[in-house]
């Protein structure tokens, strides 16, 4: 249905990071860093990631015909394709005895010049972050899940629906592409007991299209339209001359697209009288710029989570979410995005428990042109 | 439960655009020449158009023979289904019923199909009787006091409900301040995109654990600049909001105005009423509960209805009756009239089906209907949740009314099919299914509504095929993933539908965006 060129094979790029998901097993949260590998091994966690990896290929099998399947060598990608009955074509990538987060980015960037279609990958969280740090949203990527740590909506739900679902993209079928967050938590945070997410990213996934009336899964035009009508609204209710601190996030990255200015994706952004003031701010700077009464943050809910403050935008501490005040923070959702979240309190974790407790209760979300969505917040 | 097997397959035709069977010169019927007389009376009718006025080319119509326009016709009602083909209780929130055919003679009558908007009051006194008796009715229906038929539409009826919330408080001096509209999540989608279109920013409310619409967080919404609610009740999952009386007073402390989508009122008529609800307007949608046929936009009606206080706010003209004359007759002398939302009077052969209809039923055959279709709904429900994988949305809140949201979350977990999965599928069994309104806050919904029409055996009928697919889903994954096998559709691409640059909802418009499109795939 793309309307994609007749006779000319597609080529997906196979990456299996084989440790992916040992620390799971035996109770290490995660698995990054040669140390806690160590470790996991030696509590005899055995690799579960190329198991994941047949399943998934498994599942891709009947169109093999018209897919040409590039991957690296050994256990990284070779053998799997071979333990799934697929002739794969091995690219020449150097990779060290003890596979490493270096190996997939080597990968990566291979099979980036090798021109595949899209990567997919076995891994967890860690292993998204190492590909969007050198494909960004350049590459489809999906990811089949195999890690400890799956906050990213970058992965399928299981491994045969990833090989699916990559089977429908490579043979021209309904799927829509979408820019995904790549979250990470920090891993030694997570062994003390304690959870906190961080955006590393964005990945541009593909996406199950629903084959039904209405059925509007936000990606492709529609999302982008979505994101466009939040935009709009945002730049309609700014005032001359006050100042726009933009968080990080695709939704509010739109209000930038459309003003055309400057941005960054993952920082924090200082706008006013619709022109870029400074680009991924640190905390010192954004109070540099600060005008007392006369600043707004523009933050946008992370999907899954529902964190609005402490997650991905630190940049706007204590200090700076004070100074401005809870009545001049304006909050985005994609209704898209917000799907899993409606009923449920959107979150703040700022690190001070007092403010925490003042941002709490009942917040409007802009949800579209002229259009808000009210949510409870919560610590 | 036994399934009847059904030997089935959808028809296709393969049927072009009207347009694109036309062929320059052919004609559907010649209009004979004028006769001598008549052209020396008038001359050749054309030279009395000024010439500024006159069209230098022919319209773009297709040009057919009658017989190519009846077999086109012809074939694209049979690449359709409908309530006259299905047990159609899958389009949930549509309250699709059985529309006697008798109501289709009254409509197709000349007394009906010859009248014209312009021909003198005094001609026209038999439908306005009409007109005036069916506002009555609906003043015991809702308990409010006066009426306007003109919308024509659920959506258009929400629209008029803004327009005369915007006329009230232009009236009071508050038009400026009060600029927002409440409504809730699981209210119809247009109570939250009507309000818009007027200028006023929307306000969403979440349920509640309940299901029913946060009262926290309404009350955080009230404020000195709310100009209305919009709400519905019962909302989209069937849930009736027992503690409305509450929010309408809440509402009316802040002055605001307090405005009810009743385009589905099929489980409450003769049982609750707008005026006991607090409500100070409500809509109807004629071409749902009241039993005219709809489907496809049109035509319809959002019958409105409006408290006493709102009456001099309503567009004109009003149907009424001189008692000195003995005559009915259309007023326009509204001098605060919000003034007109639709051109003339409204759409008058649907408010005759619903009239109709009414009028066969009486005040007690209505309540029976109502009674009836919340009946079927709690049967229903009872049977499909023990669908392997089903489950309810809010099941604390287990009462229904009229309809219900289910969710296939538990299939979806377990086999990877959902919702869109079960849709594929329930084409081959000659009938249809339609997920749910977005944004999909309960997981893979669906929305069953079996209004009163339907009997036992047809929903034991479509309960055994929900039952086939589910086991299919579990047991024959193939089946599923191939389906379907008996349509003529099997995947849509739905980048067009989401997408406004593919729209093409005109001739015109297909032609502009399609241009060489197919010829270049």
């Amino acid at each position: 249905m793309t309307g994609g060129k007749v006779g000319v094979r597609k080529k997906l790029g196979l990456i299996v990071n084989p440790i992916a998901g040992m620390g799971g097993a035996v109770g290490l949260k995660g698995t990054d860093g040669a140390r806690i590998l160590e470790k996991a091994r030696s509590l005899g966690a055995v690799p579960r990631s190329p198991l994941r990896a047949r399943e998934a290929l498994a599942a891709l099998r009947g169109v093999t015909d018209d897919v040409r399947v590039l991957t690296c060598a050994g256990e990284m990608g070779e053998q799997e394709s071979l333990g799934a009955g697929l002739r794969a074509e091995v690219l020449p990538i150097e990779i060290g005895p003890l596979t490493s987060a270096e190996d997939t980015r080597r990968s990566a960037l291979a099979m980036e010049e090798a021109g595949v279609d899209l990567v997919l990958f076995t891994g967890g969280d860690g292993t998204a972050r190492d590909i969007a740090a050198v494909l960004g949203t350049r590459v489809p990527a999906l990811g089949i899940p195999s890690g400890v740590k799956i906050h990213s909506p970058v992965f399928a739900r299981n491994p045969t629906m990833a090989g699916e679902l990559a089977g429908l993209f490579l043979t021209g079928g309904s799927v829509a592409l979408e820019e995904r967050e790549v979250m990470d938590i920090d891993e030694e945070a997570f062994r003390e007991g304690s959870l906190r997410a961080r955006l590393f990213g964005y990945l541009l996934v593909p996406c199950e299209r629903r084959f039904l009336q209405g059925g509007k899964s936000g990606g492709g035009k529609s999302g982008a339209v979505e994101l466009d009508g939040i935009a709009r609204e945002v730049i309609s209710r700014m005032v001359p001359g006050d100042l726009y601190l933009v968080g990080p996030g695709t939704t509010t990255a739109a209000i930038m697209k459309r003003l055309g200015c400057g941005y960054s994706l993952l920082g924090v952004d200082a706008l006013r009288d619709g022109k870029t003031l400074g680009v991924d701010l640190s905390e010192r700077e954004v109070l540099e710029l600060l005008l007392p009464g006369r600043t707004w943050l523009v933050v946008s809910v992370i999907g899954g989570q529902g964190f609005i403050l402490g997650r991905g935008n630190l940049q706007l501490s204590p200090r700076v979410i004070r100074s401005v005040g809870k009545e001049r923070i304006l909050v985005l959702g994609a209704p898209s995005k917000l799907k899993g979240l409606y009923g449920k309190a959107l979150l703040v974790d700022t690190g001070d428990p007092s403010l925490d407790g003042a941002l709490c209760g009942y917040t409007p979300v802009i949800t579209g042109l002229g259009e808000e969505t009210l949510f409870r917040v919560e610590r | 439960m036994t399934l009847r097997k059904r030997a089935f397959h959808h028809m296709r035709w393969n049927e072009p655009i009207i347009y694109q069977l036309s062929t320059p010169g052919h004609r559907g019927l010649l209009v004979p020449e004028a006769e001598e007389g008549i052209e020396q009376a008038v001359g050749d009718g054309l030279s009395s158009i000024p010439i500024g006025m006159r069209r230098s080319d022919s319209p773009s119509l297709p040009e057919l023979a009658q017989p190519q326009v009846v077999r086109h016709f012809n074939r694209l009602s049979q690449e359709n289904l409908g309530a006259d083909l299905n047990i159609d209780i899958g389009q949930g929130t549509c309250t699709m019923k059985h529309n006697p055919k008798i109501n289709e003679v009254f409509a197709g009558s000349p007394k009906m199909t010859d009248l014209h908007p312009c021909q003198d009051q005094s001609t026209v006194q038999g439908i306005l009787e009409i007109l005036y008796r069916t506002e009555e009715i609906f003043r015991e229906i809702s308990g409010l006091d006066c009426c306007s038929i003109q919308p024509g539409g659920g959506t258009h009826g929400a629209l008029a409900m803004a327009t005369m919330v915007r006329a009230w408080h232009r009236d009071r001096g508050e038009d400026g301040r009060r600029d927002e509209i409440i409504t809730t999540l699981f209210s119809h989608p247009s109570d939250a995109a009507v309000p818009k279109v007027k200028g006023y920013k929307v306000v969403i409310l979440p349920p509640d654990e309940e299901g029913l619409p946060d009262m926290e967080a309404y009350r955080s919404a009230l404020s000195e600049r709310t100009a209305a609610i919009f709400f519905t009740n019962p909302e989209d999952t069937g849930i009736f909001n027992s503690r409305i009386a509450e929010f309408t007073e809440l509402a009316r402390k802040n002055g605001a105005l307090c405005c009810y989508d009743q385009a589905n009122a099929n489980g409450l008529l003769g049982i609750a009423r707008a005026r006991e609800a607090g409500f100070d307007m409500s809509f109807f949608n004629l071409h749902k509960t009241f039993s005219s046929p709809h489907g496809c936009g049109g035509p319809a009606t959002g019958l409105l209805m409006v408290d006493r206080v709102l009456e001099p706010y309503l567009p004109v003209p009003v149907v009424r009756w001189d008692e000195k004359g003995g005559r009915y007759y259309l007023d326009f002398n509204l001098p605060k009239s919000c003034g007109k939302v639709k051109a003339f009077y409204g759409v008058i052969p649907v408010v005759l089906r619903a009239y109709a209809w009414i009028m066969s039923l009486g005040a007690e055959g209505l309540e029976e209907a109502s009674r009836i279709a919340v009946l079927n709904n709690n049967y229903f429900m009872k049977k499909m949740l023990e669908v392997r994988g089903c489950s309810i949305s809010f099941p604390r809140h287990p009462a229904r009314i009229e309809q219900v949201r289910y969710s296939w979350e538990e299939m979806k977990r377990e086999t990877g099919f959902g919702t869109a999965d079960v849709q594929r599928r329930i084409a081959d069994f000659g009938t249809h299914y339609w997920s749910s309104h977005e944004p999909w806050v309960i997981p893979e919904p669906f929305t069953i509504e079996p209004s009163e029409s339907y009997s036992k055996e047809d929903l034991d009928e479509y309960l055994g095929i929900m039952e086939q697919i589910s086991r299919e889903c579990y047991e024959e994954p193939e089946k599923i993933r191939h389906a379907p096998e008996s349509s003529t559709i099997h995947l849509i691409d739905h980048e067009y539908l989401d997408d406004p640059d593919r729209w093409a909802i005109t001739w015109r418009q297909y032609t502009k965006k399609y241009r060489g499109y197919f010829e270049r795939r």
